[in-house]
């Protein structure tokens, strides 16, 4: 597998209409980088956690609102702010 | 018990790869997470095609143990460590099985596959060759396991603590947010229920908190640990991870785990929910 993918996984058989979806993928001198990223509500309690997929690749079923989005990989932590709308695709892309 | 008794860091499981009385083993939510690499030596339990009945809703019996363990090559007096992705949760829900039917020595690794790729430590693709053994499970332990009516009678007297994130304890979510949240159950919890996210037992990397930082969590929550308790979460793997706090690194007596939890509770006609914080 080599180099990084935009937005998140294969999206298939989800009901894209009725979720609120965060994705986007992680990188390192733009290429994928194998780590997690953690999904923080607006008052910064932790709601979920993917793994990045092989082309740094993740995803989250949120609700519509503000969230923090935490990478962590070897060596490093970054955060990003997003808000998340239903039905649409939030994309974020996180370089470390 | 100590801490040291249920639990080994990184070092210690790094130091004890080769040792053939230590059996590691991977317990992921991804169940194919094993394929693409693993700790040296280690073998897999899928958690939905080993530990899961195949037809009922309900997990394998004491036979159907011994069979799993005894295919997988672990023996009675194997030390086994235990480790997943996730923050531990599938580790964790596989630790409570093998207390429930009475494992001498189990452990989990602290921070699982997360804190071991974070520290860049060796994975493999190499699958280890184990020899089958002859185990003998103990009968099942319902004193760490809780149902429905145990739940419901609960309300107002025993501790319920309910693991999940504070948007699916209020209703907002019915799923945890890396999973789509199409659902038929009700949203909400169960009332008097505190919610205790599993999250905040554990640091970003995944280990545990120390025993003093655990105390005083549940202690601001509102959870007297003198009281018998009962955690519960989706479907019984993050309150896994919960009951291990509590009874294994707490040693806190009478804590059961819910594992129909909110998948069953959420289904359930005419018994008390209630939404909000």
């Amino acid at each position: 597998m080599c180099g990084a993918k935009a937005g998140g996984p294969d999206l298939a058989g989800v009901d894209v209409a009725n979720e609120t979806i965060i994705q986007g993928s992680v990188t390192r001198n733009e290429e994928p980088v194998n780590g997690y990223v953690r999904l923080l509500d607006e008052n910064g309690e932790f709601t979920a956690e993917v793994p990045t997929s092989a082309t740094g690749q993740f995803r989250f079923f949120a609700r519509p609102g503000k969230w923090t989005l935490r990478a962590l990989v070897p060596g490093a932590t970054v955060d990003r702010q997003v808000v998340a709308t239903q039905g649409e695709f939030t994309e974020v892309a996180i370089a470390v | 018990m100590s801490r040291s008794d249920v639990l080994v860091d990184a070092d210690w499981v790094q130091a004890h790869l080769d040792d053939p009385k230590v059996v590691v083993v991977e317990v992921d939510e991804d169940t194919a997470a094993y394929d693409k690499n693993h700790i040296r030596n280690a073998v897999r339990i899928d958690w939905k095609k080993d530990l899961q009945d195949p037809v009922r809703r309900d997990f394998i019996d004491q036979a159907g143990f011994e069979a799993l363990l005894s295919a997988k090559g672990i023996a009675n007096d194997d030390t086994v460590v235990l480790y997943g992705g996730n923050n531990n949760w599938f580790a964790s829900y596989a630790y409570w099985y093998f207390k429930l039917y009475g494992h001498g020595d189990v452990r989990l690794l602290d921070g699982g596959r997360k804190k071991w790729e974070l520290d860049s430590r060796e994975l493999v693709v190499e699958q280890p060759e184990r020899a089958a053994t002859q185990y003998t499970a103990q009968p099942a332990d319902s004193s760490i396991r809780a149902f429905r009516d145990d739940v419901i009678n609960a309300i107002g007297t025993l501790n319920l603590v309910d693991v999940r994130s504070p948007d699916e304890f209020s209703g907002k979510l019915l799923a945890p947010a890396h999973l789509p949240q199409e659902q038929s159950q009700r949203p909400g919890h169960v009332p008097s229920a505190k919610n205790v996210p599993w999250a905040k037992n554990a640091n970003d990397d995944g280990t545990f908190k120390s025993d003093d930082e655990l105390k005083a969590l549940y202690e601001a929550e509102g959870v007297d640990l003198a009281t018998d308790t009962i955690a519960y979460c989706r479907i019984g793997e993050r309150s896994a991870l919960t009951w291990f706090v509590l009874h294994e690194l707490l040693g806190q007596q009478n804590v059961k785990n819910y594992d129909g939890s909110w998948t069953e509770y959420g289904s359930l006609v005419g018994v008390p929910i209630e939404l909000g914080n």
